[in-house]
């Protein structure tokens, strides 16, 4: 069985994994992160969406195998101890969830846009998130959480560019 | 659903991948971003043998502009395609069209090269390469062969490649000054794959057209050269007065659909089809002749 060495949110882990195996039941199964859900069996949903060297992918549709050598982040990764990331952060002070079952996935297309592009207006963010569906929100409470996490982010940028 | 197994075997260079193709025989397929092949092998619509993963051959990855021609490297990333200065500048179409496929996510691991090979009549390159007239550079252990786009796409997800051959780049000719261009899609919000799409490349001279280049997406098992629609094109005049402009796109768009046969699925029926070809192909010469 092939070996593989991945870094999954700044730990590393060397283990065997089946070729067949997917990433996203590699995260849930083998080392129980299972803030990665997994919503459809089409690639389609987005729910299982992690950044794979910085990087939006569908976790569901990469072979663990190919992640070899990869830094991984998911859901589970982006607090720093009890403080929560600002996009995170966003999307409760927003109401940008129901169910939350496509929220770790959003969330994380959604940093992946910030870092292409720090101020989206609501056109890009729509465009950004296509490849993630909810089926409770109705989008626009995402929408705005998005602006407002891209606003705190850039803000916390100055901040730390002036001190 | 899991995946039937298979072997894997990474390869870091193309001389390797080729090698292992022919140690493999028949039961092997190349993965290149997955995008397509991971989907199949989960609902077990596909069982190969072993899987040869090209991720890793940086050779295969890249756009080089070669004067009368991009070539772009078959593992760029539809991602790395879209930000190409190189492919901006001298092949707009492709970006646009690039730009439009699946999602953020899927066009950070899909390729250029596997879009292609891969020959989905809902795709949105092949119509791409079609119009463009593309050349499909293919290696296999006996060397290389260079393949027209015209002779490439066969059958509903059927290419000329054989067993064995791999896709390495494609030549994309630059046009030259006078042309515009336009890919006018139309799909659901929540699939971006095409129901119908349009390709078009128009070259205008004082006014009037005097070349014109339409492909579609999805409107047969590969896809087609609107060449009824290129011929009636040329001579007319867009900018010119109002309505009888106007009039001559869209007299020349409604020919989009001869000698196509459209599919039917549960996105649309073929006569629904028909009709987004006319409506969607007359916006695209606008859009491109404007
Ligand atoms: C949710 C979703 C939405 C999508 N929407 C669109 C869309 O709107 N428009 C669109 O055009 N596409 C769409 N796609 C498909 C996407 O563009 C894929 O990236 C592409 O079809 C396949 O590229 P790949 O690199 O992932 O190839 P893979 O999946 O790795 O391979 C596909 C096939 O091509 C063969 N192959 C790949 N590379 C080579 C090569 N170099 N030489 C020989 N054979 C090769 C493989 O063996 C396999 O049979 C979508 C995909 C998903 C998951
Ligand atoms: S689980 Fe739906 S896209 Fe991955
Ligand atoms: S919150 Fe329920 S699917 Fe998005």
């Amino acid at each position: 069985m092939p070996r593989i060495s991945v870094t999954v949110d700044g730990i590393r882990y060397d283990e065997e994994v089946e070729p067949r195996l997917l990433l996203v039941h590699f995260l849930r199964d083998r080392l129980g992160k299972t803030g990665t859900p997994i919503g459809c069996d089409t690639s389609n949903c987005g729910a299982c969406t992690v950044l794979l060297d910085g990087r939006s992918a569908k976790s569901c549709s990469v072979l663990a195998v190919q992640a070899d050598g990869c830094d991984i982040v998911t859901i589970e990764g982006l607090a720093a101890g009890e403080s929560w990331h600002p996009m995170q952060k966003a999307f409760h002070e927003e109401h940008a969830l129901q169910c939350g079952y496509c929220t770790p996935g959003m969330i994380m297309a959604a940093i992946d846009l910030l870092h292409d592009d720090p101020d989206p207006s609501e056109e890009d963010i729509r465009e950004g998130l296509e490849g993630n569906l909810c089926r409770c929100t109705g989008y626009c409470t995402i929408v705005r959480a998005v602006r407002r996490a891209a606003r705190e982010m850039s803000q916390e940028q100055e901040g730390a560019a002036a001190s | 659903m899991i995946p039937a197994s298979f072997d894997y075997v990474r390869v870091s260079s193309l001389d390797e991948a080729l090698e292992t193709l022919r140690e493999q025989g028949e039961e092997a397929k190349v993965l290149a971003g997955g995008q397509s092949l991971l989907p199949l092998l989960r609902l077990r619509l596909a069982y190969p043998g072993t899987l040869v993963d090209l991720g890793r051959v940086e050779e295969l990855r890249g756009v080089a502009d070669r004067g009368d021609h991009v070539l772009i490297g078959a593992m760029t990333t539809h991602y790395d395609v879209v930000a190409s200065p190189v492919v901006r500048e001298h092949c707009p179409l492709v970006a646009l069209a690039t730009a439009t496929v699946a999602d953020p996510a899927v066009r950070h691991r899909g390729t250029f090269g596997g879009s292609l090979a891969h020959a989905d009549p809902a795709g949105d390159l092949p119509a791409v390469a079609l119009a463009l007239d593309m050349e499909f550079v293919v290696r296999s252990a006996a060397g290389e062969r260079v393949i027209p786009a015209a002779d490439f796409f066969l059958d509903y997800l059927e290419t000329a490649l054989a067993p064995g051959e791999i896709l390495t780049g494609v030549r994309v000719p630059k046009l030259g000054p006078g042309w515009g261009f336009h890919y006018e899609k139309f799909h659901r919000t929540a699939q971006a794959w095409a129901i119908v799409g349009v390709a078009a490349a128009v070259r205008r001279s004082g006014g009037v057209v005097e070349e014109a280049r339409v492909a579609l997406t999805n409107m047969g098992p590969t896809p087609v050269r609107a060449t009824a629609v290129e011929q009636a094109v040329r001579g007319a005049e867009p900018g010119g007065n109002g309505g009888a402009a106007g009039g001559a796109l869209r007299a020349a768009a409604e020919r989009a659909d001869e000698d196509t046969d459209p599919p039917a699925d549960l996105h649309a029926r073929p006569d629904y089809r028909r009709h987004l070809a006319r409506v969607l192909t007359h916006r695209a010469l606008l859009a491109a002749a404007g």
